[in-house]
């Protein structure tokens, strides 16, 4: 068979393509189930850890997640995931921003005050391990519970990352920032920042308009 | 059992003509998916498949591949493989998918398979081909694991996330250790294998 002709060419060229893309139409058809599973599996487990639950100790964490999810409100283009964890309303807010290479995201749960940080867990696509990719540790992690994202006045304001030693604003509370990641430190102060503003309709419900800034 | 040549074809890039030390194929992934052990080891193992499979194809097919577009073949069936790879993680392993998130897919682009599709594939038999990809595949890898062995014990005190140096050394906790943040930069993956190229050439100089 002459296989420098055009006709030859241009058929084995067709033939080739079709037959690679049936083979690839077919493997993403048949894994995809099991892909959005693990993608589900995946976020669910993040927003248990945002919600300081041991999940290495469950042994069925989307049964844990069903058990103590309530219900999941509207807000603007987001939304806002309810939880009831020992018997206490926990709210869980869904973060996404920008890092040093890549995005960066987390759940924020907070209490029932809308204020008050309950837990806080951070993923991230390639922040340099040993550094930015530090933040997803416990001990970056725990710096957040227990701190206000409202000012006393009850506006809004954001939790701040910051180098060791700077202090916030006034009114601004503060977690330390990784050292050596100053990129991805900053990137999770922007993130909070600017996804509180996206929930401000959730967060300040049945406040005064005026309280806005 | 097996000829000389494929014995040569599998145990040649393992040493004497390893893809990444001797060829300086390869690199750039190489510094990429060093900094822990877990992830240089599936991008080892993943590559060393869709070496061997796609050495494998082009072997097959060889004969039948116009000359004019060989080229464009071989990197759709690379392509092809190297899709089928990532979504086969996707499913099975999740976490390390997500790891390796990009890399998996520039996989395509690694040196080191073009070059064992063009310079031996194409003229070779499929049990020949079959252990070439092999034999360059974990020539690849173990260059991995070695740099990613250092790095991640010098530079998170880890291997495979289990942590190695006592916490009790570190100066956070009253000890006098630190982690060596430079084995964190992808600069430091460059310098180690040329270390491993350095120490590879004095082992290797009586055999040349």
């Amino acid at each position: 068979m002459k296989t420098d002709s055009n006709v030859y060419t241009i058929i084995y060229a067709t033939v080739l393509v079709v037959i690679v893309a049936v083979a690839l139409a077919v493997v993403s058809q048949v894994l995809s189930p099991r892909q959005q599973a693990n993608a589900l599996l995946d976020k669910q487990k993040q927003i248990l850890v945002a919600l300081n639950q041991d999940i290495d100790a469950v042994a069925n964490p989307a049964a844990l997640y069903k058990e103590l999810c309530q219900d999941t409100i509207a807000c603007g283009n987001t939304e806002v995931y309810v939880f009831n964890v020992d018997s206490a309303t926990k709210y869980v807010l869904r973060l996404h921003g920008q890092g040093l290479w890549g995005g960066i995201g987390g759940y924020l749960a907070l209490n029932d005050d809308k204020n008050t940080v309950f837990g806080i867990n951070f993923n991230h696509e390639s922040e340099t391990p040993g550094l930015g990719a530090e933040i997803v540790t416990e001990k970056f992690r725990s710096q957040f519970v227990g701190k206000h994202i409202k000012d006393a006045t009850g506006a809004i304001r954001s939790i701040a990352v910051l180098k060791v030693g700077k202090s916030a604003e006034e009114g601004q509370e503060q977690v330390d920032a990784y050292a050596g990641a100053t990129i991805t430190s900053t990137g999770v102060n922007d993130m909070l920042a600017t996804n509180l503003e996206e929930y401000r309709e959730f967060l300040m419900e049945g406040k005064e308009a005026d309280y806005a800034e | 059992m097996l000829s000389k040549k494929t014995k040569e074809a599998f145990w040649g890039p393992l040493n004497i003509n390893n893809p990444v030390v001797v060829q300086i194929l390869g690199i750039c992934s190489a510094l990429a998916v060093t900094v822990q052990l877990k992830p240089a080891l599936v991008m080892g193992i993943s590559v060393t498949i869709i070496v061997a499979l796609s050495n494998v194809v082009i072997s097959l097919i060889r004969k039948s591949i116009p000359m004019r577009i060989r080229i464009i073949v071989q990197l759709v069936v690379v392509a092809a493989l190297v899709t089928i790879v990532s979504e086969v993680l996707k499913a099975f392993a999740y976490d390390v998918a997500m790891q390796l998130s990009v890399y998996i897919g520039l996989i395509i682009t690694n040196c080191i398979l073009m070059g064992r599709l063009e310079a031996f594939a194409m003229t070779n038999n499929v049990g020949e081909s079959l252990m070439d990809g092999l034999g360059n595949g974990f020539g690849y890898a173990w260059i991995l694991v070695v740099v990613a062995f250092v790095r991640e014990l010098l530079g998170s005190g880890k291997i495979l996330g289990y942590q190695i140096i006592p916490d009790s050394w570190y100066i956070a906790n009253g000890g006098l250790y630190e982690n060596c943040g430079m084995m964190l930069m992808p600069a430091m993956a460059l310098i180690l294998v040329g270390c491993v190229i350095w120490i590879h050439r004095i082992a290797n100089e009586e055999k040349k």
